[in-house]
Formats: structure tokens, C-alpha cells, sequence
């Protein structure tokens, strides 16, 4: 096994297994108490608009904002590191096809598994700051991923070598 | 659909039958993870066309309701309306997690399955692994499915039931089953020389194996580019707008103006629409995509004629591309594209449940000769 198949496959094991140990932590220490904060901070500020306390009701929808804003990222990323686990595993496999030498699919390789590691931690790290930085990190991450699969369905699509 | 049996019993011997033995750690993943996925999107597909839109109208309705309790300034209907709300929601995000997770282990078996070659343990210890990742893919889904009904009751702990504590230990025990299978391929690497493992699995070249990989990898850079283009453009419109549609409802119900939050109401119903479908598409057609490379490669075992292997290919990727393509015009066709959609799910069910009955025959063929041998 090459070890550019090899760096996708157990990149995407143990980012599989990063992924799953993060949304165990999260269902066990943070969802509930998450779920709790959005409904409540949404039901604050209706009753708070029944009571016509325009303030109170403002302050309840900060917070509402504030707690989707990072209930959303939070499963966004443990759905988007595991699902490019996957992909790094089924990439991994399938990369003997890939028909480009061993020091470019090893570049095409560690710019896929960069990528797949760094997006879903830049959108981590939005729950933290807000500012661009992590943004641009999750940005960075993604067209990392983007760049190797088009590489990558380019190697696939390549004419067969005389040899093979 | 047929079978030419002489090509196939030219296969089975390229292929090495013992790595496909009755309850090898190969032969249970492919044959759980196939059967998880098609549970998977079985209970997807009945989800989507009994429950999901009926939930909506239940969450939008009770929304409504809390929206009018505020203009009324009646604050008990307030907090109960929102009860409903949290309620709903609850029922839809279990429904949802139980048909991705399920799906989800599906993939990460057959890929495993993929992989068992490259283990370096004895059967019996990757066969004890296989079982118990399929105990914790099978646990955690319908623990998931039962945290709506069993709630708090009779759980020692203030906000986490039995039934996500028994989601939680499936969860737990797939991770400590692929962490075992992470440690016997590392080890594999340790142990044997680099080219030892030879695996006619992957050296399949069929027509419906490369229809299956290139159509995947095609759906599957589709919905990265389709996301990337949602998350510049869309995302935070939406999360912008999501705050300030319900920030204006409320201050119109605290102005007694009912015309404002009816007006709000209408729109959110349309954001919350116009969400769902663009975050459907994006994901449906990554994980088709990992779903028509997955089979791509076990194709070797699909137990049917090679023009039969060919047309299951071809319907995987058309229901594949329908139903993405189809769930992002549902908000401008209705009821049309919706149908299509489904339909679009219906075809990948159908060609995965062809490709798992031809594997289903191919273990039967290895079982008898097996047999005939014995």
C-alpha cells in the first residue's frame, strides 16, 4: 500500500474516530443543555412580548441568536468531520485508480486530509470568536477539500497508462 | 436478471472465498452495513412522506399560536404553545438523527468491510469487533428513535433519559470497535511488508463498478461545491434573518399589530423551507456520492449478470441526482418536485436493496460450495 493511500485511511479512521468521540461528548455534556437554552431564551422573549416589555424581549432574542448561532456550528461539525472521514477512507481506497505519481497524490493527499481536519475546526472555532479569522479558516479548509477532489476526479478521469 | 455461472465461479476463485466466510468480519459488516443503510433510507423515505411536512405544520401552528398568545397577552398560552413547539421539534431531530446515524454506520461498515484485509488481527478478534460495532450502530439509532417517547422517566439523571443513555453506550461502543479496527491496521504496517496483501476486491475493473465510482465522486464534488456555494451565500442571510423575523413578530405582537405577525409568520414558514431543502440537497448528494463509491468497490460480489450489475448502477445514480436536484425546486414546483424526489429515493433503495439480494446469493454459492466440498 502506497503511502499516500495510507495517509488517507488512517487520516480518515482516526478522523472518524475524532468526530464520534466529539459528538459523544457533545450528547452526553452540551445538546440538551443547549436545546434547553434556545427554547427558553425563544419562550422568554414571547412572554416577555405578552407582557409588552419590549427590553426583556430584545435581550431574550440575543441570546436565542446567540445559542442557534452555536448549537448549529457545534452539529455541523461533528456531521461534517465524520462525513469527510468517510470520504478520506473511500478516496484512500480507490487511489490506486487515481493516475498521477506517488509525490503528487501524496501532495493531493495531505491537501485532502489538511482540509478535512481544518474546515469543520475553523466552524468550531466560530462558536468561540466571531470574528474573520476563524472564519477564514473553515473557508481555507473547505476549498482545500474542494481543490483535492477536483484533482483527485482528474486523476480518476486520466487516459490509462500503456503498462496497466 | 440473471447469472452466468461460469463467469461467476471464474470470479469466486479470483476472488479468494475465505475472506467472505459464513460470519467473517467482512461478510457481517458488508451485510449489516448494507442492511443498516437500507433502514436507513427506508425509514427516511417514511419519515419524509408521513411525518416531516405534518411536523412542519405542527411547529408553524404552534408558533403561530404563541405569536398570537403575545398579541392577546395571554402568557400561559405562551409557554404552552412553546411546549408544543419544543415537543415537535424534539420528535422531528430525533427522526432526523436515527435515519443519518443509521445511514452513517451503514457507510463506515461497508468501508471497514473494505478494509478487513489490511487487519491485522485473527478472525475471531475482527469477527468480536464486527459484532460489536454493529451492536452500537444498531443501539444507538433506535435509542435515539425512543428519547421522544421514553422521555425523563425513570432516569437517574435531571436532563438525559434511558434512552439517550442507551444511545450514548451505542455510540461508545462503535467508537472503541473502529478504534480496535484503527489498532489492526496500524499493526498491519508494523508486522507484514508493505505489498503483502493481495485483494480481488479492489482490482475489479467492471463497467458497473467504474459507472458507480466515477458517478459518485462526480455527486460527491457536486455537493461540496453546492455547500461552499450555500455557506457564501446563504448561510448567513439566513441565520441573519431567522433572528430578525421572530425578533419582528414579537415586537408586532407587543404592538398589538396582527397584520405584522402574520406577515412574519409567512416568512419564517418560507425561511425555514428554503433551509431545509438547500441542506438536504448538499447532503443527500455527498452521501450518495460516498454510497455509489462504496459499492463501486464490492461489486465482485454482487451476485448477477454484468448488463444487470450495469442497469443497478445506472438507477442508483438517477435516483442519486433526482433527488437532490428534485428537493431543491420543491419550494418553486410544490408537490411535483416533492414527488419526484421521493421517487428519486425510492430508485437508490431499490437498486441498493438489488446489489444486497445479489450479494445475498453470491454468500449462498460460497456457502454450498463450501458444502459440496465438506
Amino acid at each position: 500500500m502506497s503511502s499516500s493511500r495510507r495517509l488517507l485511511i488512517v487520516g480518515g479512521i482516526a478522523l472518524a474516530l475524532w468526530g464520534m468521540g466529539y459528538g459523544l461528548w457533545y450528547a452526553v455534556f452540551a445538546e440538551h443543555q443547549a436545546l434547553n437554552g434556545i427554547g427558553g431564551s425563544l419562550a422568554t422573549a414571547f412572554d416577555a412580548a405578552a407582557s409588552r416589555n419590549l427590553g426583556a424581549a430584545e435581550t431574550a432574542f440575543r441570546n436565542y441568536k446567540e445559542a442557534k448561532y452555536i448549537y448549529d456550528r457545534q452539529v455541523d461539525v461533528h456531521g461534517h468531520w465524520i462525513g469527510l472521514a468517510m470520504l478520506l477512507i473511500v478516496v484512500g481506497i480507490a487511489f490506486d485508480r487515481v493516475r498521477f505519481a506517488e509525490r503528487h497524490k501524496l501532495v493531493l493527499a495531505c491537501t485532502l486530509l489538511a482540509g478535512a481536519a481544518i474546515f469543520p475546526f475553523g466552524v468550531l472555532l466560530q462558536t468561540f470568536d466571531h470574528g474573520a479569522i476563524p472564519r477564514g479558516i473553515a473557508i481555507l479548509g473547505s476549498v482545500l477539500v474542494i481543490a483535492a477532489l477536483i484533482g483527485i476526479t482528474l486523476g480518476l478521469a486520466g487516459r490509462k497508462a500503456p503498462s496497466e | 436478471m440473471g447469472f452466468s455461472k461460469s463467469s461467476f465461479s471464474e470470479k469466486t476463485h479470483k476472488l479468494d472465498a475465505s475472506s467472505f466466510a459464513p460470519l467473517s468480519a467482512r461478510r457481517l459488516l458488508v451485510l449489516g452495513g448494507i442492511g443498516l443503510i437500507l433502514i436507513g433510507m427506508l425509514f427516511g423515505d417514511i419519515f419524509a412522506v408521513f411525518v416531516l411536512h405534518q411536523n412542519a405544520a405542527h411547529v408553524g401552528a404552534s408558533l403561530a399560536a404563541a405569536a398570537h398568545a403575545a398579541l392577546a397577552g395571554n402568557h400561559a398560552a405562551v409557554l404552552a404553545s412553546f411546549q408544543n413547539v419544543g415537543a415537535f421539534l424534539e420528535n422531528r431531530g430525533t427522526k432526523v438523527d436515527t435515519h443519518v446515524h443509521m445511514i452513517d454506520f451503514g457507510y463506515l461498515a461497508l468501508l471497514l468491510a473494505i478494509l478487513q484485509p489490511w487487519i491485522a488481527f485473527e478472525e475471531k478478534t475482527k469477527r468480536g469487533f464486527a459484532w460489536l460495532f454493529l451492536a452500537g450502530a444498531a443501539l444507538l439509532p433506535v435509542g435515539v428513535f425512543l428519547i421522544h417517547y421514553v422521555g425523563l422517566a425513570y432516569s437517574p439523571l435531571q436532563a438525559i433519559g434511558w434512552a439517550s443513555i442507551f444511545a450514548d453506550l451505542g455510540g461508545l461502543l462503535v467508537i472503541l470497535a473502529t478504534l480496535g479496527f484503527l489498532l489492526g491496521f496500524v499493526n498491519h504496517f508494523r508486522t507484514y511488508a508493505p505489498a503483502h496483501v493481495k485483494d480481488g476486491l479492489l482490482s475489479d475493473r467492471s463497467a458497473a463498478g467504474r459507472l458507480l465510482l466515477a458517478g459518485g465522486m462526480v455527486l460527491v464534488l457536486a455537493g461540496f461545491l453546492h455547500g461552499a456555494y450555500y455557506a457564501a451565500v446563504d448561510l448567513y442571510r439566513h441565520e441573519a434573518l431567522d433572528s430578525s423575523i421572530l425578533t419582528e413578530m414579537a415586537m408586532a405582537a407587543a404592538a398589538n399589530d396582527a397584520g405584522t405577525v402574520d406577515r412574519s409568520l409567512e416568512a419564517y414558514g418560507q425561511l425555514q423551507g428554503d433551509k431545509a431543502v438547500k441542506i438536504a440537497a448538499h447532503a443527500h448528494s455527498i452521501e450518495f456520492g460516498l454510497l455509489a463509491m462504496m459499492l463501486a468497490f464490492f461489486q465482485p460480489y454482487v451476485r448477477l449478470r454484468e448488463s444487470w450489475k450495469l442497469r443497478w448502477g445506472y438507477v442508483l445514480i438517477l435516483g442519486s441526482v433526482l433527488l437532490p436536484v428534485c428537493v431543491l425546486m420543491e419550494l418553486r414546483y410544490g408537490l411535483v418536485a416533492g414527488g419526484l424526489a421521493d421517487f428519486g429515493g425510492f430508485l437508490v433503495i431499490l437498486a441498493l436493496l438489488a446489489m444486497w439480494v445479489g450479494i445475498l446469493r453470491y454468500t449462498g454459492q460460497l456457502d454450498s460450495q463450501a458444502g459440496d466440498v465438506r
